[in-house]
């Protein structure tokens, strides 16, 4: 056997008394100290005795002349009423809100008259949202909506075009059991062809309402598929009290005999009772928080992750919290500016390279001109050193010739001198 | 009919937003009284989970106790004393009593108070502990979660096992536990409590309490808040800290088994109130607490954690304003924030490479320019000396036109002489033949 995560699990077998098989009473008794909330949202068309089913199902005169029910107050638009009321019974104690909506479907153009009732919902929502997202939380109440009633007029014919809009809007936001209100107007065979007609059409349009959740115990399981087959329940309710057979009843008078409401011949509501109240209240919350909560939440965050982000790339990620979702765009940003910052390095580093090497080549060429220049000037020195030389030379030699030249003519000279006077003296 | 007045304080404790609630009567049986056995149900089928911690030195019989608490043999074979440091390990099992599934995963602290340096010891509890916690919180935060189905494994109870000196707790274990008060619900006992005698036993718990206290040590306390064991977890309370013995031994006294220890002189009974206080931990932590325990995981130390982890990473609920933030605000703000930062740390790296660029060209051309400046100044030179040069061939042409000039002049004076002379000579000789 393994758990949900993959790790291993053992079995083992207790050889004695251990004691945690009184956790359940634990729990219990916790419970009953925190106490119960249930929030119940009504809706549908006045006068199809909402009050009086809800006053009927509680035992109370939720509504009453001091605080009359919806369809006494003359509404111009659909509003969303919540009442509050606390009652105990056996030392359980249950905070109930009952949410109604006055005006629902009574206008000529209905159009969006689902809004405010979706608004209401998800305002829940979001409050709820709000209070588990704080840093600080305290005691979370619960003012989600864990199910709504929806009550369909029994025309005997089949479901409204309203009453299938507002299912479709409102079926993945909360849990809607449809009833068939003022079911005293229909006999048995008129009331099942209805009943069915309606579960065709729900199922045509793909409207989810509420479903019983499947448990182990197969005798309970048949309990639960015998009242499957009798959706949508059929209901009458009533304020009255009168005396049957000696039993004091709730119920309507006729001329021709007494409806009962919590006989189960004459209507289903005793059945819906057990189902809303003694068996199901606990599985109505935890389908709301469960599926219909995270369905919003889900949402609601991934809007808000995704703001600005190409949601095709983040498609499937939605398993990351938004928070996780931060820290990893963080790290791809800080990497893609690694990455950058590494180009950008290579190119400085490239450039400058190639600004060094063309300046050695500069100086190279420089040089070389240079060296060029002096080894020219070097060699015309040379040359003129050589110019010089030769120069010294013949200047030399001439002198030497003129002096020789010049010591000739002297001596010539002097000859001469002595030859004139020699001639002169002769 | 019964009436219930919403100002009854108990009830005001029990829902905030049941403002403006007014109570009515209730004029049969509804029927909403069947919510705590729905509940249960519910649990029933889920399934519950318990995680405990054990906090010991090697040796003093952690998983003896375990095995007689839960009355089962758990895994693992006995640790040496050579760890080198402290590692926890955990198994988790499958158990069931009557129609209750327990998922019971069960810590063990190895190699706790083997080290020579036990500085570190706590550490790696608290970070076990730490890990548990933000696991839970990542599941809580992510956008498609299943906190339903989650396998929660933080540390609902921390068993601390003290040494049975006899004289008072030894400094790790105060320090270890003041580092897990704040973290977990600490349970601390006197492990294998049958080497104290009786007297020696009242002055221990005595001395460990006043320790405690004095030290700021906030261990759990059994609830008192609920009348149904208001007075069996005061009562218990006054016991702390539990004297145990532990066994999977089965000794015969009269006519049954018993989980026992034998000596020579006499047989410890494990479940036996008056030689130890195994029972009264049983019925504390298993019987009549254990879902209490859950809940003050949950409600008080995690959320401490998930408090403390937020607030590190920048989120408020409220802005300056005192106006409360909604989540997409928050969300938002600190998305926006971060990038900002993250643009900033973009700009100011290409600014940075920017001056770089700036710098290096500047630098480059300044040495450009001094190369320039160099072969200016040697071609500067090389024309002073190409015009030296220019000068001395000037000089020396001028020179040799001197001398040509010179030359040409004293030849062609020589040629007049030679005339000359010859005409000399010839009229000398003319005039000597006269």
């Amino acid at each position: 056997m393994s758990s949900d995560d993959g790790r291993m699990l053992q079995q083992k077998n207790l050889e004695g008394y251990v004691g945690f098989a009184n956790l359940p009473n634990q729990v219990y008794r916790k419970s009953v100290k925190r106490g119960f909330e249930f929030t119940l949202m009504v809706v549908g068309e006045s006068g199809l005795g909402k009050s009086t089913m809800i006053n009927s199902l509680f035992l109370t005169d939720l509504y009453s002349t001091d605080y009359p029910g919806p369809s006494h107050r003359i509404k111009k638009t659909v509003q969303v009423e919540q009442s509050k009321v606390l009652v105990k019974e056996g030392g359980v104690h249950l905070l109930l809100t009952i949410v109604d909506t006055p005006g629902f479907g009574d206008a000529v153009d209905n159009s969006n008259c689902w809004q405010p009732v979706t608004d209401h919902i998800d305002s829940k929502f979001e409050d709820y949202l709000n209070a588990e997202s704080r840093v600080n939380r305290r005691q979370m109440p619960d003012n989600r909506v864990h199910c709504c009633l929806y009550f369909i007029a029994p025309s005997g014919h089949g479901l409204k075009p309203l009453d299938i809009e507002f299912m479709k809007r409102l079926h993945e936001k909360v849990n809607i059991i449809p009833l068939i209100a003022k079911a005293d107007t229909m006999t048995p065979e008129e009331c099942q062809q209805f009943k069915k007609q309606i579960m065709k059409e729900i199922q045509e349009h793909k409207i989810k309402i509420y479903e019983f959740p499947e448990i182990d115990d197969e005798e309970e399981m048949k309990i639960i598929r015998k009242i499957k087959d009798r959706l949508p329940l059929a209901v009458v309710g009533s304020n009255t009290i009168i005396e049957v057979s000696g039993k004091r009843v709730r119920g309507r008078q006729y001329p021709w005999g007494v409806a009962e409401v919590e006989n189960g011949e004459h209507c289903d509501f005793t059945i819906l009772r057990n189902m809303l109240i003694r068996t199901h209240m606990q599985d109505l919350k935890d389908v709301t928080n469960n599926v219909h909560y995270e369905n919003y939440r889900s949402k609601k965050l991934a809007a808000v992750t995704y703001n600005g982000v190409d949601n095709n790339k983040n498609k499937g990620q939605l398993t990351k919290s938004p928070l996780a979702q931060m820290e990893e765009e963080r790290r791809e940003h800080v990497a893609k500016m690694k990455k950058m910052e590494q180009e950008m390095e290579q190119v400085f580093e490239m450039k400058v390279k190639e600004k060094l090497q063309k300046l050695k080549d500069s100086e190279a060429e420089l040089k070389r001109r240079h060296e060029q220049m002096k080894k020219n000037l070097e060699a015309q020195h040379k040359e003129l050193e050589e110019k010089r030389h030769q120069h010294e030379e013949e200047k030399a030699s001439w002198e030497a010739q003129q002096r020789i030249l010049e010591q000739q003519k002297l001596d010539r000279l002097k000859q001469n001198k002595k030859v004139n006077i020699f001639i002169d003296q002769q | 009919k019964q009436e219930v007045s919403y100002n009854a304080p108990e009830l005001r404790l029990m829902w905030s937003n049941g403002e403006g609630a007014r109570a009515v009567p209730l004029a049969g049986h509804v029927g909403f009284d069947s919510m705590p056995d729905q509940l249960v149900n519910k649990s029933v089928n889920h399934g519950f989970c318990f995680n405990i911690l054990c906090v010991g030195e090697t040796g003093l019989g952690k998983s003896t106790l375990m095995d007689t608490l839960f009355n089962t043999k758990f895994e693992g074979e006995p640790t040496q004393h050579n760890q080198p440091g402290v590692t926890l390990k955990s198994n988790t099992y499958e158990l069931q009593e009557s129609n209750v599934r327990l998922k019971l995963t069960v810590v063990n602290t190895v190699g706790f108070g083997d080290q020579i340096n036990k500085e570190d010891s706590y550490k790696s509890i608290v970070e076990f502990i730490d890990a548990q916690f933000e696991a839970y919180l990542q599941e809580e935060l992510k956008i498609k979660r299943t906190l339903h189905s989650y396998h929660d494994t933080r540390i609902h109870a921390c068993l601390y096992f003290i040494a049975p000196t006899g004289h008072s707790l030894k400094s790790l274990d105060l320090v270890t536990m003041k580092k897990l008060d704040s973290k977990v619900n600490i349970i601390p006992i006197i492990a294998k409590s049958d080497a104290i005698s009786k007297s020696e036993l009242a002055k221990f718990k005595i001395k460990i309490t006043s320790e405690l206290v004095s030290n700021g040590v906030q261990i759990y306390q059994f609830p008192t808040d609920d009348e149904s064991v208001a007075e069996i977890n005061s009562t218990m309370n006054s016991h702390l800290p539990f004297a145990v013995v532990g066994s999977t031994e089965e000794v015969k006294i009269g006519n049954k088994m018993v989980k026992a220890r034998q000596y020579p002189w006499g047989t410890v009974q494990v479940e036996n109130e008056n030689h130890c206080d195994f029972v009264k931990l049983r019925e504390m932590l298993i019987r009549v607490n254990m879902e209490d325990l859950r809940e003050q995981t949950h409600t008080r130390h995690y959320e401490l954690y998930r408090r403390c982890k937020l607030e590190e990473m920048g989120f408020k609920d409220t802005d300056p304003d005192s106006k409360p933030f909604s989540l997409q605000e928050t969300y938002e703000a600190k998305r926006n924030e971060f990038m900002g930062e993250l643009q900033k740390k973009e700009e100011e790296m290409r600014q940075m490479f920017v001056q770089r660029v700036k710098e290096k060209e500047a630098e480059l051309k300044e040495a450009e320019k001094e190369l320039h400046e160099k072969f200016d100044r040697l071609k500067k030179l090389h024309q002073d000396e190409k015009k030296k040069l220019e000068e001395k061939k000037k000089s020396l042409d001028d020179e040799l036109n001197t001398f040509k000039q010179k030359k040409t002049a004293a030849e062609l004076l020589q040629n007049q002489a030679q005339q000359a002379g010859g005409s000399t000579t010839l009229k000398r000789d003319k005039e000597r033949k006269k």
